[in-house]
């Protein structure tokens, strides 16, 4: 592109200002810190069985529940875009709700519906399923957060189907089953895989939501973020360091992966 | 041009619906639409009636009461005053982003692209220890500041500074592929009748966008008012002084307070309603502001670089807010 036009110098130059002081300074301080910190610190820190705990959780919570809104959202998206019925443009609206909502207040909300007098905990206790302060509430709140996110990528999609994809699967004598298995879910692949990693990075580093559900007991619902501010309020800034390190590469990697799919993927849809 | 075709298939599935053999027979939609209105009802629905709910469990003199504390107040402000300092900061750096990523093609302008998803992918847990590193006591620059008398760690300037992350890229990312969509085409005109740089971009550029741009406003609005674990960290939770509103919700719930955290927290509920009704009103018109620039906009001239910025942001899946 020819610079016909003014401004580039000055917006770029300021741009990077900005983003360099606000961005990549911090960044690059925690980078600095934690390649300053011993070796056998690190492994220490990292091979302690409370931060094990807090890790698998966050990204083994954040992988089922990320998994869980995949199946959700797709019957979700599924009948907002493909069905008529009352209330359908509200129930649309109200998807970006976790979005929107502050996550303490989201958090609270969902431990005060879920807890032991909540308006469905109250039902599911006499059950014997405790979702407060349990791993299951950890997993719930990652799914409220996590499904706008499958959704909003799933719905684009579906709306671009070529109805005469399923015009000639019926045309040439599939059930509707059938054209849904082999037809319509693997057009849907690259949809719900992309929707499936946004949901686990938002999952991961996710706190506001989980502090209030999760009762943060160590060892048991414990997540990664927490035990940063736990170390910090020990002023074990190193300790701190190292778990947040680790979180800002698998933010990285998920960050790629995420641009590779969806690289790929507008390439599928032309 | 895409764009068009895919619409045009767009209502003739619309106007073909009625075929049988293509939709479900009626007992299965009708338990698919009863499943999703349920599961919707459950899961989001009721956490925000519940907000409300317990806000208003002791009446509203308890509700009124609890809102008028001095320290919920004060938080109130806290959060008017961060808001206010950092929406027109991220307003203006999204549109100086905007324009050079935008209107230029540059080496290193896909980096730079890739980059700017970088503060919505950390864990906000993980930005405010970043900010503690540089600001705090023992970091890079906390003690020099110190030794001056500035305090930004466990102080309003920090709060400040970790908004200012958390939201730097929600203007940017609405206005890149708009703007990029757009092409160069109606300014490039503009400065051959004589008008100058800002002139091209108040009465030209600016109106083009104008509805993606308050789309981002409003997403940074929304992020500014609620973030919660990054201030978290930085704030030092001194009450009265450095309590944003999400801080003094946690703050009163750890106490048992739950008519007043849910008070507090009906507010930033409230907050967030009336930016899902402003978003749902603004993203047809910013779809339509994008569909008249892939309409008109250069996308036979460079089919090249237009299909790489679609890829990391004309995607909707890098955009949850958008319907």
């Amino acid at each position: 592109m020819q610079r016909v036009l003014p401004g580039f110098g000055l917006t770029l130059g300021l741009t990077l200002l900005y983003w360099s002081l606000i961005v990549f300074l911090p960044v690059a301080a925690l980078v600095v810190r934690a390649a300053g910190i011993p070796w056998e610190q690190i492994v220490r820190t990292m091979t302690d069985p409370r931060v094990l705990a807090a890790l698998g959780l966050s990204f083994g919570g954040a992988a089922l529940a990320a998994g869980l809104d995949t199946m959700f959202g797709l019957l979700v998206a599924w009948a907002l875009v493909r069905y008529r019925f009352p209330g359908r443009r509200l129930l649309d609206a109200m998807i970006d709700l976790p979005f929107a909502l502050p996550t303490a207040v989201s958090g609270i909300a969902l431990t005060s519906l879920y807890g032991p007098n909540g308006w469905i905990g109250r039902w599911l206790e006499p059950l014997g399923i405790h979702v407060a302060y349990s791993r299951l509430g950890v997993v719930i709140a990652l799914m409220f957060i996590g499904l706008p996110f499958v959704v909003r990528t799933l719905q684009p999609a579906l709306e671009d189907l070529d109805p005469e994809l399923e015009e000639a699967a019926a045309s040439l004598g599939a059930g509707r089953w059938a054209t849904w298995q082999r037809v319509i879910l693997p057009t849907l692949r690259p949809a719900l895989l992309t929707g499936f990693t946004l949901a686990f990075a938002r999952a991961v580093g996710e706190y506001g939501t989980i502090v209030f559900i999760s009762g943060n007991l160590p060892m048991k619902t414990e997540i990664a973020p927490f035990l940063i501010v736990v170390k910090l309020e020990q002023y074990d800034y190193a300790g701190a360091a190292a778990i947040a390190v680790v979180m800002l590469a698998v933010a990285l990697l998920v960050l790629t992966a995420i641009h590779r799919l969806q690289t790929s993927y507008s390439f599928l849809r032309g | 041009m895409a764009a068009a075709v895919v619409s045009k298939s767009h209502t003739d599935f619309r106007g073909r619906t009625s075929a049988r053999c293509l939709t479900e027979p009626w007992p299965i939609r009708l338990t698919l639409i009863l499943g999703t209105v349920l599961f919707l009802g459950l899961f989001l629905v009721l956490p925000l009636a519940a907000v409300f709910g317990q806000a208003l469990a002791k009446g509203w003199g308890a509700y009124w009461s609890a809102l008028r504390e001095p320290d919920t107040l004060s938080s109130i402000w806290l959060t008017l005053l961060t808001t206010a300092i950092c929406v027109p900061i991220g307003t203006v750096f999204g549109l100086t982003a905007a324009w050079c990523l935008g209107k230029f093609d540059f080496r290193g302008r896909k980096l730079f692209l890739a980059m700017l998803d970088l503060p919505l992918s950390v864990s906000p847990v993980v930005a405010g220890l970043m900010f503690i590193l540089v600001f705090g006591q023992h970091g890079w620059l906390g003690g020099w500041l110190e030794a001056h008398g500035v305090r930004i760690i466990f102080g309003v300037p920090g709060v400040v500074l970790v908004t200012l992350f958390v939201t730097a890229p929600y203007v940017a990312r609405e206005l890149i592929p708009l703007m990029h969509a757009q092409g160069t085409e109606a300014e490039e005109a503009a400065q051959v009748l004589g008008a100058s740089g800002w002139q091209t971009f108040w009465r030209v550029t600016l109106p083009q966008v104008k509805w993606g741009l308050l789309y981002g406003i409003i997403l940074c609005n929304a992020r500014a008012m609620g973030e919660f674990g990054a201030v978290s960290v930085v704030s030092g939770h001194i009450r009265g002084k450095t309590n944003t509103m999400p801080l003094q919700v946690e703050i009163l719930y750890n106490e048992y307070d739950f008519v007043g955290a849910f008070a507090t927290a009906s507010v930033l509920a409230g907050l967030a309603l009336v930016t899902l009704v402003l978003k749902t009103i603004l993203e047809h018109k910013a779809a339509h502001e994008m569909a008249l620039a892939q309409a008109s906009g250069p996308e036979t001239a460079e089919i090249g670089t237009s299909e790489q910025t679609s890829a990391v942001y004309g995607d909707p899946a890098s955009r949850p807010m958008r319907g």
